[in-house]
């Protein structure tokens, strides 16, 4: 920046010297799909990302699912564009909702969601914080079917057990087998019991009073198609003369990226190009924080408990690592010893 | 945001020798799933066929760029510099003239009935300023009597204990229990440290300070009133200077061990090699070949203040605040700072939480 101006004195550079230093060392993302087997979650995160982490999948059958319980699986993925790197992570949650008794089915996925909180908590507390990993949950897509007529109890249940600890994000999944005035209708119901149940799903942040029009106008748009109704496709079609990602029916063909078809275009727009950074400002900001504090204080009033409140409150709050292989060494010396008798 | 203007962002931001190859993403298979085909290469980090899905081929995530910098531009900056060094070097001056405002307090001479305080002083002024869209609050921290006594034994003890209060209120609003989103930052991001240009050497006061401060905070020495220096005298001065702190083991900013990666470590090479910055500062402007300059007009000439051929001011500007304002946060923050926790951590066993929100301490909430 060579300005004449005389005044110019050049911090108007910080916030390039910020993000220089962000572009060197990249971003990264943690996405969770969440909802029934069949709901076309991973042809979505392939659209989503233009990658194709799904490959060497093995689908069950019906009795092999019988014993399933629900797993967290993890999936990482470096993309790069225009020279920013992204570590993208994704969390899928298999066996979610599959079963015929699917009480708590969502526990794992909590304990999961508040395992990578726990780490961090450690991390961030301890000596070492140079190079701390984050790998807690910075967005939750759950996918609601659209057969039927609105929210289910267990996409109820699952969403209050998480819309404190994660950012959700409410998807209508496979749109493309309702017509435009269904879907209409199942989002106003869904909106609705949303509202009634009390489920805080993730807001989108107000916009600022100097944002151009056509942002605003935008940013109202898209606010009002909550939730996103949307359909993924692994396959390229040849539609109006081009090739697009869809879906081929006798009837015609479903445009992914056709904003007529579906809110494919809305949803990645959001998650990706306008809304990444805030998803991860409310869960380090909101989120975590909850956690922490929640945390925090139920070691104070558990050192109440046992009389210690005259000594201070370590801040690594929980058993330090060498205290942990300590025990473990422990134990393991009584496996031993036992062995031997 | 167009692609155009996208284009025209990212090339301001991203120099073009960091650019590593792409990963390309796959192309969307034809089959369904259940493929029984060869196998295909995974995406992460083969480069894959060719751009055969260009078209199909932008996810956006390059806008994340865009989104942070809306959000650091909303949120604001702040920036603590302190200034050390006999009284009378200009290091207000300076100041006021790095960041072309008032900005910090001047005594234009002493007054019969101002004296020289007894002991170290530490005094904060903070002012906002603003340049481009961009709002920084910048408080400049002057320490009168600094080196002024008669005895100085100590006199950067004051200094030491103001720099480690800082850390320690950090320090506390960070294991907080209900913490604030963005923790008040008062800690000292960058001490100028001025040297008398005497021409000869250091002074045993200014190689007692910089030893006992260069590892609690980071410090850019210069050569103050450098317009008594003629350019040979300057450049012999400088090597002295650079040689004495090399043998007492001083590292000031920008510490070598802390270069991350060979680009930085050639920049910071550059600039330890020109430093410390011989400077002169004013904030009266004169008429020079047509110009209005910022200067100091003598009978033998004008001195120029921007003007590199007359001082190094300049460089001295472009280092601290366009080039390494926000490295000097960073390294204050990673290195600084968590040596400081470490210790105290260490040191008790531990901290208390503290559980009730305490004080209202001012925010730089801009």
């Amino acid at each position: 920046c060579n300005r004449n101006d005389k005044q110019y004195v050049g911090f108007a550079t910080l916030p390039n010297q910020v993000h220089r230093k962000s572009v060197k060392k990249g971003f990264d993302f943690t996405l969770m799909v969440a909802g029934e087997s069949g709901l076309g979650k991973s042809t979505l995160v392939n659209s989503l990302f233009l990658t194709d982490l799904y490959k060497d999948r093995k689908l069950l059958n019906a009795e092999e699912r019988i014993n399933q319980t629900v797993e967290i699986t993890k999936h990482t993925v470096d993309i790069e564009e225009k020279g920013v790197k992204l570590k993208l992570t994704i969390v899928d949650t298999p066996g979610f909702g599959d079963a015929v008794n699917n009480n708590e089915c969502w526990k794992p996925i909590t304990d999961y969601i508040d395992q990578q909180f726990e780490q961090y908590f450690r991390d961030e507390s301890g000596l070492n914080r140079k190079n701390i990993l984050d790998n807690r949950v910075h967005c939750c897509l759950y996918f609601i079917p659209p057969f039927g007529h609105g929210l289910r109890p267990v996409d109820v249940e699952f969403m209050k057990a998480l819309h404190e600890k994660v950012n959700i994000v409410p998807l209508i999944s496979k749109a493309d087998c309702l017509t435009p005035n269904e879907v209409k209708k199942l989002k106003d119901r869904v909106r609705d019991e949303i509202e009634h149940f009390g489920i805080k799903v993730y807001q989108f942040p107000e916009c600022d009073s100097d944002e151009e029009e056509e942002f605003k106008q935008m940013d109202k748009e898209l606010k009002e198609c909550t939730p996103f109704a949307v359909i993924g496709s692994n396959t390229v079609v040849e539609a109006r003369g081009q090739r697009v990602r869809g879906r081929l029916y006798p009837w015609g063909i479903v445009e992914v990226e056709n904003q007529s078809h579906c809110d494919f275009v809305k949803l990645r727009n959001m998650l990706i190009r306008s809304h990444m950074h805030d998803l991860k400002d409310v869960t380090c900001d909101v989120h975590y924080e909850n956690y922490r504090a929640h945390c925090i204080q139920e070691m104070t009033s558990k050192l109440a408990q046992d009389n210690r409140t005259d000594s201070p409150l370590p801040i690594l709050p929980l058993p330090t690592p060498d205290v942990e292989t300590e025990r473990l060494i422990k134990m393991k010396d009584e496996e031993v010893q036992n062995n031997h008798h | 945001m167009t692609s155009a203007e996208r284009d025209r962002y990212m090339s301001e931001i991203v120099p073009p020798e960091v650019r590593p190859k792409p990963v390309v993403p796959a192309k969307p298979s034809h089959v369904a799933p259940h493929s029984s085909g060869p196998f295909v290469p995974s995406p992460q980090g083969t480069g894959g066929e060719g751009r055969g899905s260009a078209l199909l081929g932008y996810i956006g995530i390059d806008t994340i760029i865009e989104q942070m910098r809306k959000k650091t531009m909303k949120t604001g900056f702040d920036f603590n510099i302190m200034v050390v060094g006999q009284s009378g070097l200009g290091k207000s001056t300076l100041v006021n003239t790095l960041f072309k405002s008032q900005v910090s307090r001047r005594t234009t001479s002493w007054s019969r009935d101002e004296k020289i305080p007894k002991t170290v002083e530490i005094k904060s002024v903070s002012h906002v300023i603003e340049e481009g869209g961009v709002k920084m609050k910048l408080t400049v921290i002057d320490t009168p009597g600094f080196g002024d006594q008669i005895n100085n034994e100590n006199c950067w003890e004051p200094i030491s204990k103001y720099i480690n209060e800082q850390y320690e209120k950090f320090l506390k609003e960070e294991v907080n229990i209900a913490r604030k989103k963005r923790i008040p930052d008062t800690r000292v991001h960058c001490c100028l440290y001025f040297i008398s240009p005497t021409g000869h050497s250091l002074r045993q006061l200014d190689i007692e300070f910089m030893k006992h401060l260069s590892r609690v905070v980071n410090i850019i020495p210069v050569i103050a009133k450098s317009d008594t220096l003629t350019l040979d005298e300057k450049t012999e001065f400088k090597q002295r200077v650079r040689k004495e702190l090399e043998a007492c083991g001083i590292e000031c900013y920008p510490q070598k061990e802390f270069d991350e990666d060979m680009e930085d470590k050639s920049d910071n090479d550059k600039i330890r090699e020109a430093m410390p910055f011989a400077v002169v500062g004013s904030d009266k402007e004169y008429q020079v070949n047509g110009k209005r300059v910022l200067g100091r007009k003598t009978a033998w000439g004008v001195v120029e203040v921007e003007n590199p051929n007359h001082c190094e001011f300049s460089l001295l500007r472009d280092f601290m605040i366009r080039s390494h304002l926000q490295d000097l946060k960073e390294v204050t923050h990673n290195i600084h700072y968590e040596t400081y926790r470490a210790k105290r951590l260490n040191d008790n066993g531990g901290l208390h939480p503290i559980t009730s929100s305490g004080q209202d301490t001012q925010e730089s909430n801009l």
